[in-house]
């Protein structure tokens, strides 16, 4: 009758390649095409601007309440360029920079913005999931796209983000529980951004870590340090890696932070300190990874600020191409498409009266 | 006494519920330090500490389920679901145990307590913040539904609901948060839950209404009064469920013509329950077909095109108009 320690799961790993300075440890450095690593800056750049003229934009009123990316930029791409095209990707609400990289038009996710629902049109070949904003309530479609993908025997693999705070979720633990079950190609993209709006991490769960709580499932975890790009990437590319080799799910908590508001409806003055923010600027993950493609001599300072500079321009025009597909999208009747295959007869009834004079109560 | 936005409101109903009863706890998500994210619940945390106003971890499930719990063990529990479209998360926890948990253990242990949830379009939010459910809670035996119009209103009934033996959904309309301001007496005030009200006088026609579509409504039947000369009688419901239909039965019976507004998408929507009971009760009374004026049957569509999908002043208009002509 003993009572003695079990080994019930693996120890967890915390990765870092990559310090604030740019200095690398070379060990665990991978392996990446040249091209490919100036590719992930370009999009981070990408996002941050893109961000900002978000910003911008919402505070002009020509946009609604947005989730601001800046300083998870690391996190996103990091994990989604592990993935390929043919591979899922499944949002939350915060993961533009992780459209960005999966080819998403900015001007599709303006008309997002600005309230049309045009803009979520999920192009013919893409296997992108729409913004999800009920919190959590993702996780359990990107289990059930790779219970297809096993049944199916294909060897995509689901991608799917979200914060800290939905790992309070029911939804998070029961879509853990059933990848871990069976063993489907999930990976589970935590990014710990310190705060679920005004809730700090620490007053989210007990659990010294998030990545922990895979193991409770028979998943395997790790924490990386999330503004980290090569960090981040290389525990993606090894999820990635072992759901494709039917090996099962991971879940990957990257440690990174909300530099802006939680949505442009928030004041964070109200609940976390400003001296914390600026800690945690020192940390961003651009200028880090930018320090390192200079000290690896793939971009010289002069190329990088060129490349910020072309950034810039790509987006100037993104407003104005918006606004012009806004003057051709259709009226209010665009509410009854895609309601259900075929319009219920009902529906095609209010359809009709909608933008008429005749009395809405023609049940026909 | 005050002006008050409903905001304002809800929060003086707080606090003095709080002042009054120990045993009131607020809990949810955000509604400490920042005191929630449209500020119902402000200042409240430094008042009376985290013991009572408790920001929770986000988990809509436990809120609730915790909640009852509360409620079953001695406190009065009022939880915040942060908009009403979260509050799915929570439903098996409503419909399994909040609804019926009077029920289930023969009156041994009922269930004081209080769903708070903002809900509704028109304020340009994002997807699944704009929907108007009180139908989903009203159909649920053992639950009571409360969707005040106004900020004095919404006090009194706040105020009604924490004291409420039962549970009770209390639905905030968030275009009425900071739409307009009304005196709120400081003294106390209850308006009792089930009882609904004439929020205008009239004998051409009966309107029902509530919510964000009551003030609209009234400003319609105002105008037509002006215009025209035709007197509209505006029930505001306050309780959806369980319905106090005596209000409008009368009024009905008086005006012989009837019309619903609502903001719910139509079919199977709260104005079916509403044009039964007229048919049941008052169907020989009637002078013409009796109208609704509602959402249409879709998805509430990103805010470029929710005013769109909003009954506003011309479509109520319309359908005064066809109630009168038929």
């Amino acid at each position: 009758m003993p009572r003695e320690e079990m080994e019930v799961a693996p120890p967890l790993e915390y990765l870092s390649i990559l310090d604030e300075e740019g200095d690398l440890d070379q060990e665990l450095e991978p392996d990446l095409d040249e091209e490919e690593l100036v590719q992930m800056y370009r999009t981070m750049l990408r996002a941050r601007r893109f961000d900002k003229l978000l910003l911008e934009w919402q505070r002009g009123g020509r946009i609604g309440t947005f989730a601001p990316v800046s300083g998870q930029e690391a996190s996103q791409i990091g994990a989604m360029s592990a993935a390929r095209d043919e591979d899922w990707f499944v949002p939350s609400f915060r993961e533009i920079a992780a459209f960005l990289w999966r080819g998403g038009d900015p001007v599709d996710m303006t008309l997002y913005n600005a309230g049309w629902n045009e803009g979520v049109a999920i192009p013919e070949d893409a296997r992108d999931f729409p913004i999800s904003i009920p919190v959590a309530s993702q996780l359990p479609l990107a289990t059930g796209l790779a219970y297809a993908i096993r049944l199916r025997g294909e060897d995509d693999v689901a991608m799917t983000f979200f914060g800290d705070g939905a790992t309070s979720e029911g939804d998070f633990h029961e879509a853990l529980n059933f990848a871990g079950t069976f063993q489907l190609p999930v990976v589970f993209v935590c990014q710990n951004n310190q705060w679920a709006i005004s809730v700090p991490r620490e007053r989210q769960t007990a659990s010294e870590t998030l990545a922990q709580k895979g193991l409770a499932y028979g998943i395997p975890g790790i924490q990386v340090d999330g503004n980290d790009i090569l960090a981040v990437r290389v525990a993606a590319d090894e999820a990635v890696k072992r759901a494709r080799a039917g090996d099962g799910p991971t879940l990957v908590e990257c440690v990174t932070y909300r530099l802006k508001v939680h949505t442009t409806a928030d004041d964070p003055s109200r609940y976390r300190d400003e001296e914390e923010v600026e800690r945690w600027k020192e940390r961003d993950p651009i200028p880090r990874f930018r320090r390192y493609l200079e000290k690896k001599g793939i971009l010289d300072e002069g190329e990088a600020d060129e490349m910020t500079d072309s950034v810039e321009e790509e987006l100037g025009g993104v407003w104005e191409e918006a606004e012009e597909r806004i003057e051709t999208l259709g009226g209010p009747d665009v509410m009854f498409q895609h309601v259900y295959a075929d319009l219920p007869p009902h529906l095609e009834r209010q359809r009709k009266w909608f933008g008429t004079d005749e009395e809405e109560n023609d049940n026909g | 006494m005050a002006e008050m936005t409903m905001v304002e409101a809800l929060n003086h109903a707080l606090r003095q519920e709080m002042e009054r009863d120990e045993s009131v706890v607020v809990l949810g998500e955000d509604v400490g330090e920042v005191g929630g994210v449209f500020r119902v619940t402000d200042g409240l945390v430094d008042e009376f500490g985290e013991d009572r106003v408790v920001d929770t971890p986000v988990a809509e499930a436990v809120i609730v389920g915790a909640s009852l719990g509360m409620a079953v063990n001695g406190l009065r529990p009022i939880c915040e679901m942060q908009f009403s479209g979260f509050s799915y998360h929570a439903m098996h926890q409503i419909e399994n145990h909040v609804a019926r948990f009077r029920w289930r253990t023969r009156g041994r242990f009922p269930a004081p307590m209080v769903i708070r949830m903002p809900y509704g379009a028109g304020v340009r939010a994002l997807e699944h913040h704009s929907e108007s459910r009180e139908v989903f809670f009203s159909h649920i035996p053992g639950l009571k539904v409360v969707i005040p119009s106004g900020p004095r209103l919404a006090r009194s009934l706040l105020v009604s609901a924490i004291r409420d033996p039962d549970p009770v959904i209390f639905m905030e309309p968030k275009l009425l948060y900071r739409q307009f301001r009304e005196e709120v007496p400081e003294d106390e005030e209850a308006h009792p839950l089930g009882e609904s009200r004439v929020a205008r006088e009239g004998s051409d026609l009966t309107v029902v209404a509530w919510g964000a579509m009551l003030p609209r409504t009234v400003e319609v039947a105002e105008e037509i009064a002006e215009e025209e000369g035709i007197e509209v009688e505006v029930v505001d419901l306050l309780t959806v469920s369980p319905l106090d239909s005596k209000p409008f039965t009368e009024s009905v019976r008086k005006t012989g013509r009837a019309a619903v507004v609502h903001e719910a998408q139509r079919s199977w929507g709260p104005g079916g329950e509403i044009v039964a009971r007229i048919m049941e009760d008052s169907f020989w009374y009637l002078e013409a077909p009796i109208q609704r004026i509602t959402a249409p049957d879709v998805p509430v569509p990103f805010f470029a095109r929710e005013e769109a999908y909003l009954p506003d002043k011309d479509r109520i208009r319309k359908g005064f108009r066809a109630a009168l002509e038929a």
